[in-house]
């Protein structure tokens, strides 16, 4: 199948104090039409990095690509100006923020919030674009939606707000929606409520979804593919039944032991060991190896490339000696 | 909103008595007393008459008392000095430090905010050092100084600006009476207003909502002038509340060295004169402009951020 959107070979840039810091490194992978793509990892490893870089929205927040390709639908969206980035956002790419609390504006109403973005791109009138407004609040699932319209964020729940949130993404019939950790900020019925609400969307309007989470859970209910990200790398990609049943990276093995089980209380939950390590203070070799049980010799001295092994990738000198080791799920 | 009125007014209430109690007695423990009382050539028995006539031998607690039976009554006595009625020389004066105050408000508020924002947009260019260096300027030099030196700049060097108060028949001379004491007023809010604005307006395009509004592909200035500026007008109204007073405290420098026959400067006179009643009377009228101005400002805050509905 055609590909909607190619990113290859990324890299993003950070200006700081300290000097450039380069947040993502070398990042390429693929989102079919109709696919959803889990991008997981820690916090820092540069998930949200490369979806903001992807909506070029980083350069209004001291980043810059400073490598590679963004293809949507074989357009290079590195070399658009911001003035036609403004054409494609909200419109054919959309996103939606992680913290529904404060990624409404406080100040405007639920309607004038969604109306804007639907007159931004499509050429309708205040009475038509209102319409269409509540056509969306429907559509993700709240009722009440004249009175809705016309309430302020604050007047909201989180999960409704995140549902406003949605909504707004869906004005412009994306064909990609970029999720950024979408329920991280949201209790757990919730949580199950808007991956629900995404996959029936997704079914429904038949949009490509990037899904952003640290959570293997909510990449097991929502992926098609899973696309694992340490310390601004991909280590592992491949479908999510690839990476769940044969988990080929230490630390794509570490996340998924770090699933709490219902069936197996009576150990402690499995914590990798360690932390991610800062930007400007890689380790040599592997990033990963300060932190891996299977560290040898070679991953202290040279960092693994990208292997391709049955249309699925991995960066690990001892691939097959993680392979060996069955997870326990 | 009627409930808010209602409580804010008794408050206000308080609030005026407080002020008028701590005026009252500050007032009297000053040395010498009202200056017809004090004139050079007034013997012991005149000034003993004299005392007894405007009830000064009574104890101060007595006296206070009385005065706020009668201003209760809407009756704020007779001025000890000339002996007019202290409200008929408040209506007179006012007018002059309300126009004052509110071109102040109006352009300090304007400009503040218009460079507020350049500062902002510019942050770490010379625009945006200039800005700052001249908001410090403000702030600190004394304001006297500021109006005297322009006095000798644009009226006696180069002759552009009045130095006082004079009645001009066209709207231009009008306009031109009130720059310099309007800039001078200024710099008692304006720099403030300036560097709230600034910092606001930082704080505010790196919030969440500011990302979004971009996501949506909405155009940078809408982003900039609607999402972002309307957030950040927050703070900087709230601010205005606390400036207001300030700037009237201001009015008493400003109109004695410009000569402006307003509010300021009769408490000037009056406390000179120890005029009792006359700075009693001043003091509420600026009391109740202050409150007054307090609540306009709450209301506007209210009107702004949704968040605090239940006020107005």
């Amino acid at each position: 199948m055609k590909e909607l959107l190619q990113v290859k070979n990324l890299s993003v840039e950070f200006q700081s104090d300290a000097g450039k810091i380069r947040a993502i490194d070398d990042v390429s992978f693929n989102v079919k039409p109709g696919e959803t793509v889990c991008i997981v990892g820690e916090s820092g490893s540069g998930k949200s990095v490369t979806s903001l870089s992807v909506m070029r929205l980083l350069e209004y927040e001291n980043g810059s690509i400073a490598g590679g390709e963004v293809l949507f639908e074989n357009e290079d969206l590195v070399t658009k100006s911001q003035e036609e980035m403004r054409k494609i956002r909200g419109n054919d790419i959309s996103i939606i923020f992680q913290e529904p609390m404060t990624a409404l504006n406080p100040v405007f109403t639920i309607g004038r919030q969604l109306i804007e973005g639907i007159q931004q791109h499509q050429d309708v009138s205040k009475k038509e674009a209102w319409d269409r407004a509540c056509e969306l609040l429907r559509l993700v699932g709240l009722n009440d939606v004249p009175v809705r319209m016309k309430q302020y964020p604050h007047e909201l729940s989180g999960g409704m707000r995140q549902r406003v949130m949605i909504a707004i993404a869906l004005a412009g019939n994306p064909k990609l929606l970029i999720a950024d950790e979408p329920t991280t900020a949201l209790d757990v019925t919730i949580e199950t409520q808007i991956l629900n609400l995404l996959n029936e969307l997704k079914e429904k309007i038949n949009m490509s979804i990037i899904l952003i989470t640290h959570d293997m859970g909510v990449a097991a209910e929502v992926a098609d593919k899973i696309v694992v990200m340490y310390a601004g790398k991909i280590v592992e990609q491949g479908t999510v039944y690839q990476i769940f049943d044969e988990p080929t990276h230490p630390y794509t093995k570490g996340l998924l032991q770090s699933i709490p089980s219902d069936t197996d209380k009576k150990d402690r939950l499995y914590s990798i060991k360690g932390t991610i390590p800062s930007l400007n203070d890689l380790p040599q070799g592997c990033r990963f190896h300060p932190r891996c049980e299977f560290a040898t010799d070679k991953c202290l001295q040279s960092e693994p490339p990208l292997l391709q092994e049955n249309d699925r990738e991995v960066a690990c000198w001892n691939f097959k000696e993680v392979l060996k080791e069955k997870v326990k799920l | 909103m009627l409930q808010f009125v209602i409580r804010r007014f008794g408050q206000s209430i308080v609030l005026v008595l407080i002020v008028t109690i701590i005026t009252f007695f500050l007032m009297n423990l000053a040395p010498g007393g009202p200056s017809s009382m004090m004139r050079m050539d007034a013997t012991e028995a005149e000034r003993e008459a004299i005392a007894e006539q405007l009830g000064l031998n009574d104890p101060v607690i007595v006296r206070y008392g009385s005065w706020l039976i009668n201003a209760f009554q809407g009756d704020l006595g007779l001025s000890l000095s000339s002996g007019q009625p202290v409200l008929d020389r408040i209506v007179e004066r006012f007018p002059h430090t309300f126009n004052l105050a509110i071109w102040t408000v109006f352009f300090s508020v304007i400009i503040g905010i218009v460079l507020g924002i350049i500062s902002a947009k510019n942050r770490n260019t010379w625009k945006d050092h200039l800005i700052n260096f001249g908001s410090v300027i403000g702030l600190s030099v004394p304001s006297f100084w500021l109006a005297i030196m322009f006095i000798l700049l644009f009226s006696v060097n180069l002759q552009w600006l009045p130095s006082s108060l004079v009645t001009g028949d066209s709207i231009w001379d009008t306009i031109k009476m009130y720059i310099m004491p309007v800039l001078i007023l200024s710099t008692a809010t304006l720099p403030t207003i300036v560097r709230f604005t600034r910092s606001s307006m930082l704080e505010v395009v790196s919030q969440n909502y500011v990302r979004t509004a971009r996501a949506k592909g909405l155009k940078e200035r809408t982003v900039v002038y609607s999402h972002a500026l309307r957030n950040a007008l927050i703070p900087v109204i709230s601010i205005i509340g606390v400036l207001i007073p300030r700037m009237l405290s201001g009015t008493v420098i400003v109109e004695s060295v410009f000569g402006w026959p307003g509010m300021g400067r009769l408490i000037v006179e009056a406390a000179q004169a120890r005029d009792y009643n006359l700075v009693m009377g001043v003091t509420v009228v600026v009391t109740i402009l202050v409150v007054l101005s307090n609540f306009i400002v709450d209301i506007i805050y209210s009107k702004v951020d949704p968040r605090v509905k239940n006020i107005g």
